[in-house]
C-alpha cells in the first residue's frame, strides 16, 4: 500500500443550488479539483474575520483534541506522508539535496516501522521541495519513488522580479521535471486591495503551470491582518491555485494556527460555494511532533477527513521529521529516544 | 485495530486522563466525608449520609454527610468564635493566607481538576484549563484586595459570619467566588456545596487546614436543600450569598426578610447571543460552542437564545449544524471530547422534557448523529429553530446543551428581543462594526455583555445580573462591596416608631390664609387622588396643618407608568442631569423663606431653617455627583478592554422617612435621579404637605415629566403596592423596621433590588451618613462590557 496512491476525483458537473442568500451552494459530497472561478469581488469584500475570536479558537484546538498511543502513532505516520521535505538555504548543494531525497524515501528507520506493524506502509513523504537549481538532481534521485519534486518559483521568496521572468521560471522548472510549483504572490497587491491584479497574477502562474500542481504562497507573515489572509486566500483560489500555502519560511512569522485556521475556513467556504477542493500547506515554524498533531486535528475539525491526505494537505517542514521519528521510536520501544539515533536528511 | 487501520481511518482514540491520584485521595478518606467545622472533620449529628456519584458511570464516589440544623449551628458557632481573631489579624496577614490558598490550589491543580470532573461530569479540558486556573486567579486577586482593604475601603467593616450556598455547575469555582472575597474583607464563612458535587469543596477544606488557616474561618457543611435552609434561617448569620436558581433565590429573599441579613443572589438566565450580518460567522459559531455547549450548557450565563439577523440566518444554521456534527460527547475524563455528562438524572430528565415541549410547540429540533456513550447521563448538542418569543424554550432556562434560535430584522428589534425576558444575566453580541456592537451592549439589560466573545470570566471583573437574574456582583471592587458595610451604619440606633395618633380633634390653625390644595405629583402634573379622599395633616402639637391627598394603589400604578415613560432621563447626558439638579437648588433657594415657614409648622423654626439650607447643599452635592460617579476599566489577563459601567437601575420606588420631610426625601430621591433613574416616592406620612413645595421646585427646574412622581397616603398600603409592582426595579425603604421587612418580603415577586435602613436611624444632616457613594451605589448597577480587540 502506498500513501500517495489515491487518485484525485474527476471533475463533476457544476450544478449550483441557491441557498436564498444569493450564495451558490454545492452539495457537500462534491469533490471537484479547483478549476478556478471568475473573480467575485463582492465575496472578497464581504469577508469578516475577528482576530481575537480566531485566536481563541486556535488556542483551544490543541487542548480540545489529542491522540494517544496507537492513534498517535498512526497520526504521526500520516503527518510524515503529508510532508514536503524541504531545503531552501543559500548553501544548498547537489549532495545536500541527494541526502534529502534519500531521507524522503526512507523517512523512518525500517526497524521502527516494523515494530509498529507499519512495515507494509512503504512510508514516504509527499514531495521534496527545492530551488529550481536542484530540480533535476531531485527528479533523478526520486525517479520511480512516487515522491513528487516541488520547486519554489516566481522570484521566491519576495516575488518581486518582473512578471515575465517569474512565468519563465515556472516553465523552466516544469521543463526540468518539477511536478509541483510553489509560487509566491506579490504581497503589495493585498495591501493595496488590488484584487484584480492579484487574481491576474495567480491566474497567469496557473496558466504557466498547466496541469502541474500549483501551490500559492501568500506570505501571511507579511500580510499582517487575518482579514488580508482570508481575502488573499479567496483570490488565489478563484484564480485556480490547487493549494494555498502560508509562508515561504523566510518571513519573520510563518505558519501559525490562527493563520491556518483562517485559510482553512476560506477553503471550506470556497468548497461549500463551488464544490471545488483546494489543498492547504502550512510552512515554516512547524518543528515538533505535537505541532504536527495540532495541525492535523485543525484540518480534521475544520475540513474533515477528506482533506487529511497528501492530495489536500502538506506540511512544509524539515526539522519536524526528526522529532516525529523520536516519538515513533518511543512508541516502538517504550524508551525515550535520542536524535542522533535517527538518520539526518 | 492496528496502527495501519488507524492510519487509514484517522479517527480519534480514547485519551483518558488518569484518575488514580484523585481516587487515592478518596480512598485516604475511606470514601466517607464528614463536615469540616473548626478545622476538624465532624460526623453528621444525624448520622445520615448520601452518595455522590460519577454521572458518566453512575458509580458511587463517596459517602457525604447530610448536614442538619444542628450541624449548621455548630458551624455558625465556630465561624462566630473565629470572627474576632480573624478580624484582629493585619490585612497583610489575611493576604498571606489567601495567597497560600492560591498557591495550594495551583500545586494541586490536576487532582482538583480530575476530582471536579469525576464528581460533576464536565470535560477534563474545562476543569483543567478553565475552572481550576480561574479558582487560583480568584484567590490571588483577592489576596491583593485583603492587603489593600483599609486604604481602598475606609470606613467599612465586614458583615460578620457569612453563609454561602453554591451550585453544582462550577463547584470549586463558585466556592472561590464566594470564599475569596468573604475572607479578604474579614468575614468568616459557613459554606454549603451542592449536594451533587461536594468533593472539591472538601478537598479545599483540607487545603485550608494545610495552609494553617485559623480554625473556624472556613467551615464546610454538606447536604441538600434542607441544610441550605437551616443556614439561611440561622439567626446568627449576617449575610447570605447564594448562587442557584431564581426560584430558590426568591425563597431566600423571603426567608431573610425579617432579619438584617444582607443578601446577594446570582440566579438564572436566558442570555441572548446576537449575531449581526456583518459578524465573522465562523467565529460566532465557535462562540456558540463556548457559549451553549460549554459545560453541557449547564451554565447560568449560557448564550441559550440565539438571535440571528434574518439575512444570514439560513447560512448560519447550516454552519451551526455542521459544527455540531463535529462535537464529541463522551467520557468526561477523555481529553479529546467537547461535552461530558449531565450532572444528575433529574437534570437530564428536565432537559428532555423541555426539548420535547419545544418540539410540541412547533420548534424544529436539530441534533447531530453524534455517538453517545451507552451508559451514563448524556444529551447531544441540540439546536431548536422555528422558535418564537412565546415558546417555552425561548423563555425558560433549560440548563442543558440546547440552543433556541430566532431571527431579527433590525438592531432595534434585536435589542427588543434580547430584553424580552425576566432575566438579565449576560449577553453576547457579534458584529465587526464597533458602533453596532457598543450600541447594542449599551441597550441590553444584563450585568455582562461580551462583544465578539462569550463566557469570559475574571476575578477583576464583576459578574452578576439585572432583573430576576439576581443582585450583587461577584468579582472586582463591586464584588467586595457585597461583603462590607459602612461602619456607622452597623452601629446606627433603631428608628423610634412614632407614637400612635391621638384621636383628639385637631386644633385648627390660622384660617386667614387662602386654603392651600396639595395634590399628588404624577407624570409632571398635579393629580387628584383616585380615591377622592384627603387626610388631615396634624403638627406634633396637634394643630391641623391642612389636608393631604390620600393616594391608593391606582395612583401608584399611574405613577409607575409615568416613571416608565420617563426613560429618556436615563439617556440624558450626565451634564444635563447635573444642570437640572443645580437649577433645582437655585429654585429651592428662591423659595427658601416660604418653604422654611411651611416646614416650621411641623418642626421648630430653627430646625426648618437648617433643613432647607442642608437640602440646598444636598442638591448641590448630587448635582456634583451626577457626572462623576464613573465606572472603571478592568484589567483581566487578556487583550481586552473591560468596561465596568454604572447604569441606572430603572424605576425606583422610595418610601421616605417621617422625620426631615424635605431633607430625607431629597437625600433619597436625588441620588436616584442624579444617575438617571425615575422615582416613585412616598413622602413623609406625617408631613406630606412637602409635596406642594417640591413640585413647585421641580416644575420650575426643567425636570422632565415622570422622573419624580410623588404619592402620599398611608405608607404601609402604598409601600405594599410599590414593593410588589413588577415594573419597579428597586425598592428603597427608610422608615421603621416593620417597613423594611415588608419591603424585603414583598419584593420577592420580581426580585427587585432592595435598599433599606434596616429600621435604623440615619442622621440626614450628617453628610457622612446621609449622602454619597453608599446611595449612589444602590442607585446604579454595574454592567461589565468585555471588548476584545486586535487586528
Amino acid at each position: 500500500m502506498s500513501v500517495n496512491d489515491s487518485v484525485r476525483p474527476a471533475a463533476g458537473s457544476s450544478i449550483y443550488s441557491a441557498n436564498g442568500n444569493g450564495h451558490p451552494r454545492r452539495a457537500e459530497s462534491e469533490h471537484l479539483p479547483n478549476r478556478g472561478t471568475a473573480l467575485d469581488l463582492d465575496w472578497v469584500e464581504d469577508v469578516a474575520v475577528n482576530t481575537s475570536a480566531v485566536e481563541r479558537r486556535a488556542q483551544t484546538l490543541g487542548t480540545r483534541r489529542t491522540v494517544k498511543k496507537d492513534w498517535q502513532c498512526a497520526w504521526l505516520l500520516r503527518a510524515i506522508s503529508c510532508m514536503d521535505l524541504t531545503t531552501l538555504s543559500g548553501d544548498d548543494s547537489d549532495q545536500r539535496v541527494l541526502r534529502l531525497c534519500a531521507k524522503a524515501k526512507r523517512p523512518v528507520h525500517h526497524e521502527v516501522l516494523e515494530k509498529l506493524g507499519a512495515g507494509s506502509l512503504e512510508l514516504k513523504v509527499a514531495a521534496v521541495c527545492v530551488y529550481h537549481r536542484f530540480v533535476e538532481t531531485a527528479v533523478r534521485a526520486l525517479e520511480g519513488s512516487g515522491i513528487n519534486v516541488a520547486a519554489v518559483s516566481t522570484g521566491f521568496p519576495a516575488g518581486l522580479s518582473p512578471i515575465e521572468e517569474r512565468i519563465q521560471e515556472i516553465k523552466r522548472s516544469i521543463d526540468a521535471g518539477a511536478q509541483e510549483i510553489d509560487i509566491v504572490i506579490t504581497r503589495s497587491h493585498v495591501f493595496g486591495a488590488k484584487w484584480n491584479e492579484l487574481y491576474d497574477e495567480v491566474a497567469s502562474f496557473k496558466e504557466a503551470c498547466g496541469k502541474v500542481h500549483m501551490k500559492a504562497i501568500l506570505g501571511t507573515g507579511d500580510l499582517v491582518t487575518l482579514r488580508n489572509v482570508y481575502r488573499a486566500s479567496l483570490v488565489a483560489m478563484m484564480a485556480g491555485a490547487d493549494f494555498i500555502k502560508t509562508s515561504t519560511g523566510k518571513e519573520t512569522v510563518n505558519a501559525t494556527l490562527p493563520v491556518g485556521l483562517v485559510m482553512v475556513r476560506a477553503i471550506r467556504e470556497y468548497h461549500e460555494r463551488t464544490g471545488m477542493m483546494v489543498g492547504f500547506k502550512p510552512a515554516g515554524g512547524i518543528r515538533t511532533a505535537k505541532q504536527s498533531l495540532e495541525w492535523l486535528s485543525l484540518i480534521k475539525e475544520e475540513l474533515g477527513n477528506d482533506w487529511l491526505n497528501a492530495n489536500y494537505f502538506r506540511f512544509g517542514a524539515s526539522g519536524m521529521l526528526g522529532d516525529i521519528e523520536r516519538q515513533l521510536e518511543f512508541h516502538a520501544t517504550g524508551r525515550y529516544s535520542a536524535d542522533y539515533r535517527h538518520a539526518i536528511a | 485495530m492496528s496502527i495501519l487501520e488507524k492510519f487509514e481511518t484517522m479517527e480519534y482514540g480514547p485519551a483518558l486522563e488518569d484518575s488514580k491520584e484523585a481516587l487515592v485521595w478518596l480512598d485516604q478518606h475511606k470514601r466517607e466525608f464528614g463536615h469540616f467545622i473548626n478545622n476538624e472533620w465532624v460526623k453528621p449529628s444525624s448520622g445520615e449520609y448520601f452518595d455522590t456519584n460519577d454521572p458518566s458511570t453512575a458509580d458511587r464516589l463517596a459517602k457525604i454527610a447530610q448536614g442538619s440544623a444542628e450541624d449548621i449551628n455548630e458551624a455558625v458557632k465556630a465561624a462566630r468564635a473565629a470572627l474576632s481573631g480573624w478580624q484582629k489579624l493585619t490585612p497583610h496577614a489575611r493576604a498571606r493566607y489567601l495567597y497560600a490558598l492560591a498557591r495550594q490550589v495551583q500545586k494541586h491543580s490536576r487532582r482538583l481538576a480530575v476530582l471536579e470532573t469525576l464528581d460533576n461530569g464536565k470535560p477534563i479540558r474545562e476543569s483543567r484549563d478553565i475552572d481550576i486556573p480561574l479558582v487560583a486567579r480568584h484567590f490571588y486577586h483577592h489576596a491583593g484586595w485583603a492587603q489593600l482593604l483599609p486604604q481602598e475601603f475606609p470606613g467599612h467593616t465586614a458583615c460578620g459570619v457569612v453563609g454561602q450556598i453554591i451550585p453544582w455547575n462550577f463547584p470549586l469555582l463558585m466556592l472561590a467566588w464566594k470564599i475569596a472575597p468573604a475572607l479578604a474583607t474579614g468575614n468568616t464563612v459557613v459554606l454549603k456545596p451542592a449536594e451533587f458535587t461536594p468533593l472539591t469543596a472538601l478537598a479545599f477544606a483540607e487545603i485550608c487546614r494545610q495552609v494553617g488557616l485559623p480554625a473556624g474561618v472556613v467551615n464546610i457543611v454538606t447536604g441538600d436543600g434542607r441544610t441550605g435552609e437551616a443556614l439561611v434561617n440561622h439567626p446568627d448569620v449576617d449575610k447570605i450569598a447564594f448562587t442557584g436558581s431564581t426560584e430558590v433565590g426568591r425563597l431566600i429573599r423571603k426567608a431573610t426578610a425579617k432579619s438584617h441579613k444582607k443578601i446577594s443572589l446570582e440566579l438564572g438566565g436566558k442570555s441572548p447571543f446576537i449575531i449581526f450580518d456583518d459578524a465573522d460567522l465562523d467565529s460566532a459559531v465557535e462562540g456558540l460552542v463556548d457559549g451553549i455547549w460549554f459545560n453541557q450548557g449547564q451554565v447560568c450565563c449560557a448564550g441559550s437564545r440565539l438571535l440571528m439577523q434574518e439575512s444570514i440566518a439560513e447560512r448560519l444554521v447550516e454552519k451551526i449544524r455542521a459544527r455540531m456534527s463535529k462535537l464529541r460527547v463522551g467520557a468526561p475524563l477523555d481529553k479529546a471530547i467537547d461535552m461530558g455528562a449531565i450532572v444528575a438524572p433529574v437534570q437530564l430528565e428536565r432537559i428532555r422534557k423541555l426539548v420535547d415541549q419545544g418540539v410540541a410547540e412547533g420548534a424544529t429540533c436539530h441534533q447531530p448523529e453524534t455517538a453517545l456513550p451507552d451508559k451514563g447521563l448524556f444529551f447531544p448538542p441540540t439546536l431548536l429553530v422555528n422558535v418564537h418569543p412565546t415558546s417555552t424554550v425561548a423563555q425558560q432556562e433549560i440548563f442543558g446543551p440546547v440552543l433556541s434560535a430566532m431571527t431579527f430584522r433590525t438592531l432595534r428589534e434585536a435589542v427588543e428581543l434580547a430584553n424580552n425576558t425576566a432575566y438579565g444575566l449576560a449577553a453576547s453580541v457579534w458584529s465587526e462594526n464597533i458602533n453596532v456592537a457598543l450600541q447594542v451592549a449599551s441597550q441590553i439589560k444584563s450585568g455582562v455583555v461580551w462583544v465578539n466573545s462569550t463566557n469570559l470570566f475574571d476575578a477583576a471583573c464583576g459578574f452578576g445580573g439585572y432583573r430576576e437574574s439576581g443582585y450583587g456582583r461577584e468579582g472586582g471592587r463591586e464584588g467586595l462591596e457585597e461583603y462590607l458595610e459602612p461602619e456607622w451604619f452597623k452601629r446606627a440606633p433603631v428608628v423610634k416608631v412614632s407614637a400612635a395618633k391621638s384621636d383628639a380633634e385637631p386644633k385648627t390653625g390660622d384660617s386667614a390664609a387662602i386654603d392651600r390644595t396639595v395634590k399628588l405629583y404624577i407624570g409632571g402634573k398635579q393629580a387628584r387622588p383616585d380615591s377622592g379622599y384627603s387626610y388631615s395633616v396634624v403638627s406634633p402639637k396637634g394643630v391641623l396643618l391642612g389636608e393631604a391627598p390620600l393616594g391608593n394603589r391606582k395612583d401608584i400604578r399611574n405613577a409607575v407608568e409615568a416613571a416608565r415613560k420617563a426613560e429618556g432621563w436615563a439617556k440624558a447626558t450626565a451634564h444635563n442631569r447635573a444642570q437640572v439638579l443645580y437649577y433645582m437648588a437655585e429654585n429651592l433657594s428662591q423659595r427658601a423663606g416660604e418653604i422654611t415657614r411651611n416646614l416650621a409648622q411641623f418642626e421648630s423654626a430653627k430646625s426648618a431653617e437648617q433643613e432647607v439650607e442642608a437640602s440646598i447643599q444636598r442638591i448641590f452635592a448630587y448635582a456634583a455627583w451626577a457626572d462623576k460617579f464613573d465606572g472603571a476599566v478592568h484589567a483581566p489577563p487578556m487583550r481586552n478592554v473591560s468596561l465596568a459601567m454604572n447604569e441606572p437601575v430603572g424605576t425606583i420606588g422610595i418610601a421616605c422617612p417621617d422625620d426631615a420631610p424635605l431633607l430625607g426625601f431629597l437625600s433619597l430621591v436625588l441620588p436616584a435621579i442624579a444617575l438617571g433613574n425615575a422615582v416613585v416616592a412616598i413622602p413623609s406620612e406625617r408631613y406630606p404637605l412637602i409635596i406642594g413645595d417640591l413640585y413647585q421646585v421641580f416644575d420650575t427646574s426643567d425636570l422632565p415629566a415622570g422622573v419624580v412622581n410623588i404619592v402620599s397616603g398611608r405608607t404601609s398600603e402604598l409601600l405594599k403596592t410599590l414593593a410588589e409592582h413588577d415594573d419597579i426595579d428597586a425598592i428603597w425603604c427608610f422608615r421603621d423596621e416593620a417597613s423594611s421587612q415588608a419591603a424585603k418580603t414583598l419584593s420577592a415577586g420580581n426580585l427587585k433590588q432592595v435598599f433599606t435602613n434596616e429600621g435604623r436611624a440615619i442622621d440626614w444632616f450628617d453628610s457622612a451618613q446621609g449622602e454619597g457613594r453608599w446611595f449612589l451605589r444602590h442607585a446604579s448597577q454595574v454592567k461589565n462590557i468585555w471588548v476584545p480587540y486586535g487586528e
